[in-house]
C-alpha cells in the first residue's frame, strides 16, 4: 500500500512537472549551448566581456539596464582602474543639484549605475515610432525560455512568409509573439569590432549579448551552484546519519 | 498533566513556578504515538519547521523591502544584488511558499486517506482547514509584494471577486483595496498583514497542536489505541523518524532553491507592475491552479445569481466544504486501508485535481483534445468541478452506507487476521511488516 501511495505521489509530481513546462507554450525557440546551464555551469568571462561590448555599441542607444552599476562589471573580470576608466567615459546626471541649485551632469563613478538612455518613456516612445524599449537588465528571467528566446529573437530578423502584411514601422520576427516587433534587425555582420579579436557575426553577437543579458539578471548565479553543490552534498550525508539514527532507534521496535 | 522530577536544581525551581520542561516533557519526549505510523505523518511536523523557515525570512526580508509601489520593485533587485546573500534569503522564502503548500496538501490528502477528521478529531480538522486559508490569504499578498505584472494583475483579477457580492460589492472592494484602483494603499495593508497573518497561524498551529494531543495522533489503521503495547514514546522513535522526512525534504527543498529557483514562479513577476498593460495570461501561483480552474469554470447564470458570483461562491466552497468533511463521511471505519470503494474515489479526487490544476494554466477555450471541438478546457473544468463537489457531496455520505469495510484488525499490534496457512509461525512483527507492504 506504502509503495503504492508513493508511486502515485511520483506520478502526480512529474504530471505538474509536466504541465508546468507545457504552461509555457510550445516550445519554438531552438535551445542553445549556454555556458552557465546545468549544476556546473558558469558564466564565460572572455564573452561577458564582448556582450558588454555589444550592449554598450548597439542596444544602450535605446535600451536601459537600470539595475546594473559600473561596480558591478568587477565580476565580468575587469580591474577596479579600467571599470573606473569606463565609468569615466559616461555622463551621469547628478542626482542632487548643485550648491546654486542648478542640476548638473558629471562624469561617470563607479558607484553610479548605467544611465537610461531617455529621460522618461514619453521621450523614448517618441523617438522610437511609439514603441517602448525595455530596460533589459532582467530580460532574461523575465521572459519564458529566458535566453534561448533572447537569441532567437536576435537572429529571428527574417523575410515574412509569403501573404503576411507587416503593419507600418514594424519587422517581421520569427521568434517574437506575435511575429511583428517594432525594433528593428538591431545587429548587422561586423556591427562591433571586437577588441579580442572575434569574428563579429550576428549570431556571435547575438549569443555573446545574451550571455552578458543572462549576468546581468542574475550575476549571483556562480555563487548560488557553488553553494548549493556544498549544502546538497552536506544534504546527503546528513541524511546518511539520519537514517542510520533512525533504523538503530527503532531496531527494537515491533 | 504529570510531574516529572528533573535533576537540574535550576530546572526544578523554573517548573515549580512554570511548568514548561514537564510541559515539554508530556508533549514531545513522554507523548505516546501509535507505532504504526508511516512517513506521511512527517507532514506536520515538516510544515512547522517550513512555517519557521518563512517567518525568519520573512523578517529578514522585510529589513530591505520597500512598500512603496515605485520603489518595491527596485528594493527586491537590491535585495537580489546587493544585500549579503539577499538572494538566497528571498529565494528561500519564494521556494519556501511552494514547499509550505505541497507539504500541507500532502498532510491534508493523508488526513483524507486515513480518516484524519472521524470522531473525536473534528476541530483538530477544522483548525487545519482554517490553517489553510490563512496560508492562502497569506501567501497571495506576499505574492503581490515584488510589484511585478503578475503581482499587480493577481491582486487585481482577485480583489475584483468581492464586486460579484450583490449590493455592497463595489463599496465593500474599495474598502478592501484601500483605493478605487490597486495602488499604494493596496499595497501597503498588503504588505501589513502580510507581516501579521503568519504570526496568526502560529497562534492557530498551536491550537491545532493542543486539539491533536487531546487524543493523539491517528494511524493507518485507524483504529484507537488499546494497549500500551500499541504506542511509543514520542521521543527519540519520532524524533528519529521526523528527522529522515525532514532530510528528504530539505534536499527537495535545496534542490529548487539552489538550482531551479524560478522554476516554480512566473516570468512575467521580473516585470515591474505597469497599470496600463496586461499580461497575455494572469496565471495564479501553481498552489491556487485547481481553485482557479473552479473559478473559471461557471460561466453561466443560474436564475438571477450571475456566473462571476457563482464562480467566486464555488471557488471558495471549494475549501469551505472540508470544513463539513467530518461529517459529511458517514463510515465507521476511518482507514481507507479497511475501505475498498472509498480508497479508490480517494485517488480519483487526487487526479481530479491534478486535471483542476493542469485546466487552471490553460486557456478555457483551448480544446484538451485537438479534433474534438466539444470538449475545450473550460467543459473539462467544470466536470471536474462537478467531481470535486459530488466528492464530497455525495460520494462521501453515500460510501458510507454501501459499503462493506474488511474487518479491522483487534488493535494496532495485532495482525488484522491471526495467520493461516503459508504464514506458518512466522512472528507477529513480520506479518505485520507484510501487510504494510500489500
Amino acid at each position: 500500500m506504502r509503495r503504492q501511495m508513493l508511486k502515485c505521489m511520483l506520478a502526480v509530481g512529474f504530471l505538474f512537472v509536466a504541465t508546468n513546462s507545457m504552461a509555457a507554450g510550445p516550445l519554438k525557440h531552438e535551445p542553445q549551448d549556454w555556458s552557465w546551464q546545468g549544476v556546473f555551469g558558469t558564466y564565460d568571462r572572455a564573452q561577458l566581456q564582448r556582450g558588454l561590448q555589444v550592449y554598450k555599441e548597439v542596444c544602450s542607444g535605446c535600451h536601459a539596464l537600470k539595475y546594473v552599476a559600473f561596480r558591478n562589471l568587477v565580476d565580468l573580470g575587469y580591474s577596479k582602474e579600467g571599470i573606473r576608466a569606463f565609468a569615466k567615459t559616461f555622463d551621469i546626471k547628478n542626482a542632487e543639484p548643485n550648491e546654486e541649485g542648478d542640476s548638473y551632469t558629471r562624469p561617470g563613478r563607479v558607484t553610479d549605475y548605467f544611465p537610461s538612455p531617455f529621460p522618461n518613456e514619453q521621450a523614448a516612445r517618441a523617438s522610437n515610432n511609439g514603441a517602448y524599449p525595455p530596460n533589459l537588465s532582467l530580460m532574461v528571467e523575465a521572459r519564458p525560455h529566458g535566453a534561448d528566446y533572447l537569441y532567437a529573437l536576435l537572429t529571428g530578423y527574417k523575410e515574412p512568409p509569403a501573404g503576411m502584411k507587416i503593419s507600418e514601422g514594424m519587422n517581421y520576427n520569427s521568434a517574437y509573439p506575435g511575429h511583428q516587433i517594432a525594433m528593428s534587425a538591431p545587429l548587422d555582420d561586423e556591427a562591433v569590432e571586437y577588441a579580442d579579436g572575434t569574428k563579429a557575426t550576428v549570431k556571435q553577437m547575438a549569443t555573446d549579448v545574451t550571455a552578458f543579458l543572462a549576468w546581468t539578471a542574475e550575476p549571483n548565479l556562480e555563487e548560488r551552484k557553488s553553494m548549493g553543490l556544498k549544502v546538497m552534498l552536506f544534504l546527503f550525508a546528513f541524511l546518511a546519519i539520519l537514517i542510520a539514527m533512525k533504523r538503530r532507534t527503532w531496531a527494537d521496535v515491533h | 498533566m504529570e510531574k516529572k522530577q528533573f535533576n537540574n536544581k535550576l530546572v526544578q525551581w523554573v517548573d515549580h513556578r512554570l511548568p514548561v520542561f514537564s510541559y515539554m516533557n508530556a508533549e514531545y519526549n513522554e507523548f505516546p504515538m501509535p507505532k504504526n505510523l508511516n512517513y506521511f505523518w512527517n507532514f506536520g511536523a515538516l510544515a512547522t519547521v517550513v512555517l519557521v523557515t518563512m517567518i525568519v525570512t520573512g523578517i529578514l526580508l522585510a529589513m530591505q523591502y520597500t512598500p512603496h509601489t515605485t520603489l518595491a520593485f527596485g528594493s527586491i533587485e537590491r535585495i537580489m544584488r546587493d544585500v549579503n546573500y539577499g538572494w538566497l534569503i528571498r529565494y528561500i522564502h519564494a521556494n519556501g511558499a511552494s514547499m509550505f503548500f505541497i507539504v500541507v496538501y500532502i498532510h491534508i490528502f493523508r488526513g483524507l486517506y486515513y480518516g484524519s477528521y472521524k470522531a473525536p478529531r473534528e476541530l483538530l480538522w477544522m483548525l487545519g482547514v482554517v490553517i489553510l486559508l490563512l496560508m492562502m490569504a497569506t501567501a497571495f499578498m506576499g505574492y503581490v509584494l515584488p510589484w511585478g505584472q503578475m503581482s499587480y494583475w493577481g491582486a487585481q483579477v482577485i480583489t475584483d471577486f468581492f464586486t460579484a457580492i450583490p449590493i455592497i460589492g463595489n463599496p465593500l472592494t474599495e474598502w478592501l483595496r484601500g483605493d478605487f484602483v490597486i495602488d499604494n494603499a493596496t499595497l501597503n495593508r498588503f504588505f501589513s498583514l502580510h507581516y501579521l497573518l503568519p504570526f496568526v497561524i502560529v497562534g492557530v498551529v498551536a491550537l491545532h497542536v493542543i486539539a491533536l494531543h487531546v487524543h493523539g495522533s491517528n494511524n493507518p489503521d485507524g483504529i484507537d489505541i488499546k494497549e500500551p503495547q500499541d504506542t511509543i514514546p514520542f521521543n527519540p522513535y519520532f524524533t528519529a523518524k521526523d528527522s529522515v522526512g525532514l532530510g528528504v525534504f530539505l534536499i527537495i527543498f535545496a534542490f529548487f532553491v539552489f538550482f531551479a529557483p524560478n522554476y516554480l514562479g512566473h516570468p512575467d513577476n521580473y516585470i515591474e507592475a505597469n497599470p496600463l498593460a496586461t499580461p497575455a495570461h494572469i496565471v495564479p501561483e501553481w498552489y491556487f491552479l485547481p481553485f482557479y480552474a473552479i473559478l473559471r469554470s461557471i460561466t453561466f447564470d443560474i436564475f438571477f445569481l450571475e456566473a462571476k458570483l457563482l464562480g467566486v461562491i464555488a471557488m471558495g466552497a471549494a475549501v469551505m466544504i472540508l470544513l463539513i468533511v467530518p461529517w459529511l463521511d458517514t463510515s465507521k471505519v476511518r482507514s481507507a486501508r479497511y475501505r475498498p470503494l472509498y480508497r479508490i474515489f480517494f485517488w480519483v479526487l487526487l487526479v481530479d485535481c491534478v486535471i483542476l490544476g493542469i485546466v487552471g494554466v490553460k486557456s478555457p477555450s483551448d480544446l484538451v483534445f485537438p479534433g474534438i471541438s466539444w470538449f475545450d478546457y473550460k467543459t473539462l473544468g467544470l466536470i471536474g468541478t462537478i467531481y470535486y463537489f459530488g466528492h464530497f457531496l455525495f460520494l462521501m455520505p453515500v460510501l458510507g452506507f454501501i459499503e462493506t469495510p474488511k474487518p479491522l484488525p483487534t488493535s494496532i499490534s495485532k495482525p488484522v487476521i491471526p495467520l493461516a496457512s503459508g504464514g506458518g509461525s512466522a512472528p507477529i512483527g513480520a506479518a505485520a511488516a507484510k501487510k504494510e507492504k500489500a
